[in-house]
């Protein structure tokens, strides 16, 4: 992969962005938040040189497993996989239209680079669990990167996957998880309270790294750090402002699970592009 | 008539008495002499499931997965989505009863393939009561587009399931139960997936069974010799039903009878009812669970106080006269 400037990958997400808003006012329906406050991590994921995919051949058997749990936030992932070349551009319009690949909610294999099924929360990380014990079994060198919402965090099934996870050792097993403090009732903390994530997690015997989800270079740093842990599984926890880029959906809880209507989107866009124009550079402030 | 060709035993009155459980553990060390991608699931019930022979044949590809039944489903997707062969195992209340949803989407929905095995089916856990008692899976299971849905009649039928099953291709569900129980068929008799068996043939009317009741019907019919002419048929593969042989069948007697130790409504009774309905429309009598949940007791003391037994079978039979 060619060497690209942090400065090149801001950029890219914020187009990515402008790609998910345009997509789901399209559609109609559809969650802003979540794909919006991930792009940098999606975008670091696929184009910082973190994981090993071919997008002409999807399918092929040493490529790295990127599952998302978190069905919702297909519309970033999407995005990503057709400007990484998996599928054309032109059917990110498609979202859930009726005869699209791209289902509302993820469906395995149903297009390239999609790996499981998700929508109802907690599925994807056994799924990542099973994947990293099938390559640990095999021998095999690909990893397996789960990436998770912080809401989904609620679902039993998550800590028997994780007390699964750590049981076995399963290094080859990254779980990312966007700690956005929302969920579709409200704050997460007022749904039902979280805290402490990062000690729940080293006390389930993760190495738990937890960032500012939206400075690249900390992602990738988090990432290379989960690589060179042998002992047991990573969980990286990324700290992130649901709706990040466009200010009137940012830390808003009501944008969770609403997609944009036409003026929305115009405005959006509008700001989307202002912040290009400031030098590519996302900051917290 | 007895029909020679299905290979069953010579004495039906004196069967050996042996646990499905048993050929199930048996066949599956055999899958996994024949197939080193077949790996094995279990939520902490590894010796009354029988996965004990298994794991001390092929410790390396045996998983203790817990008290957990959803990981255990969503692990065994994972595991299968890279092209191992899972069979996941627990009591048929959780697996699938706990794990349903798992076994929709990320098995089901994503057509991977999977194997899973609900042991202590119907009143097989007697005595533990109606709470673990488990009359709704095949309900559960049916429902699901891409399952292939199985009951065998006995200790060889499930031992040739198991082989059966690691073979096709896609998510399958098979149940049995714990006690011992007669062994009608032989190693000679035939076994292919979606093709029902007519193990006595008949003229006036049908019977339709799965499982253990497949032998509960074979005796119901020899104790009517002389008064109705029955024939016997074992649909051991519940999905895809053997559209074929079941409707030739109530076309030949015209009259049907089904029995299980599961509930009417869903199960092998259900499914029959409405194959007919569309297709041949007769009168169907259902033997089975009647809407209840089990209680405490021996199996053999429920399956005679809720209606489960060669009796209860000869009684639809008559009723319909």
């Amino acid at each position: 992969m060619l060497p690209v400037s942090m400065d090149d990958l801001a950029e890219k997400a914020n187009l990515l962005r402008a790609e998910v808003v345009k997509m789901l006012t399209n559609a109609g329906t559809g969650h802003s938040a979540g794909p919006l406050g991930s792009a940098d991590f999606w975008t670091m994921l696929y184009f910082g040189g973190l994981i090993n995919y071919k997008a002409n051949d999807p399918w092929w058997e040493e490529r790295d497993r990127v599952v998302l749990s978190a069905g919702h936030y297909c519309p970033i992932l999407y995005a990503v996989l057709a400007e990484a070349g998996f599928f054309p551009k032109s059917e990110l319009a498609t979202l859930r239209q009726l005869g699209s690949k791209l289902q509302g909610h993820p469906v395995a294999r149903s297009l390239p680079g999609i790996e499981t099924s998700s929508g109802p929360l907690g599925q994807g990380i056994s799924q990542a669990v099973g994947m990293a014990l099938a390559a640990k079994m095999d021998n095999q060198k690909w990893r397996v990167v789960c990436f998770m919402g912080d809401g989904e965090q609620d679902e039993g099934q998550v800590w028997e996957a994780y007390l699964c996870a750590a049981k076995y050792a399963l290094s080859n097993l990254t779980v990312v998880i966007d700690r956005n403090n929302i969920q579709i009732d409200g704050h997460t903390e007022n749904v039902m309270p979280l805290d402490s994530l990062a000690a729940k997690l080293a006390a389930f015997n993760f190495n738990v790294v937890e960032i500012d989800g939206h400075n690249l270079m900390e992602i990738k740093e988090a990432y290379e750090r989960a690589r060179v842990t042998f002992e047991k599984p990573t969980a990286i926890i990324l700290r992130t402002i649901p709706g990040k880029g466009v200010d009137f959906m940012e830390n808003d809880p009501g944008w969770h699970g609403k997609a944009p209507k036409l003026a929305e989107a115009v405005e959006a866009l509008a700001e989307l592009r202002k912040i290009r124009t400031l030098g590519g550079k996302i900051t917290n402030d | 008539m007895i029909n020679g060709e299905m290979h069953l035993i010579e004495d039906l009155r004196n069967p050996k008495l042996v646990a499905m459980r048993d050929g199930y553990g048996e066949g599956l060390v055999e899958a996994g002499k024949r197939n080193e991608r077949v790996v094995v699931l279990v939520a902490d019930l590894t010796e009354s499931t029988r996965t004990d022979l298994f794991k001390k044949e092929f410790p390396e590809r045996f998983f203790e997965m817990g008290i957990a039944e959803q990981n255990m489903m969503g692990v065994a997707a994972g595991m299968a989505a890279c092209g191992l062969i899972p069979f996941v195992n627990s009591y048929a209340c959780f697996n699938p009863g706990r794990n349903w949803e798992q076994l929709r989407l990320s098995v089901c929905l994503s057509g991977n393939n999977v194997k899973v095995v609900g042991a202590h089916a119907g009143f097989g856990n007697g005595t533990d009561g109606g709470n673990q008692q488990m009359f709704e899976d095949v309900a559960l299971t049916r429902v699901l587009p891409n399952m292939t849905v199985l009951v065998p009649a006995d200790y060889e039928q499930a031992k040739k399931m198991v082989l059966a099953m690691a073979e096709l291709v896609g998510p399958v569900y098979m149940r049995m139960t714990k006690p011992v129980r007669p062994k009608v068929t032989t190693q000679g008799t035939p076994l292919t997936i979606g093709k029902a068996q007519v193990l006595r043939s008949g003229k006036e009317v049908t019977v339709f069974a799965c499982g253990a009741m497949v032998y509960e019907a074979l005796l119901a019919a020899e104790e009517l010799v002389g008064q109705v002419d029955v024939e016997v048929v074992n649909v051991h593969t519940i999905k895809p039903l053997d559209k074929e042989t079941i409707v030739n069948s109530a076309r030949k007697t015209g009259r049907v009878v089904t029995a299980e130790e599961h509930s009417i409504i869903g199960g092998l009774g259900g499914a029959i009812a409405e194959l007919l309905v569309e297709e041949y429309p007769v009168s169907v009598k259902r033997v089975g669970m009647r809407d209840k949940f089990g209680e405490t007791g021996e199996p053999d003391e429920l399956l005679a106080k809720y209606g489960m037994t060669k009796e209860a079978i000869v009684g639809k039979i008559k009723e319909r006269r």
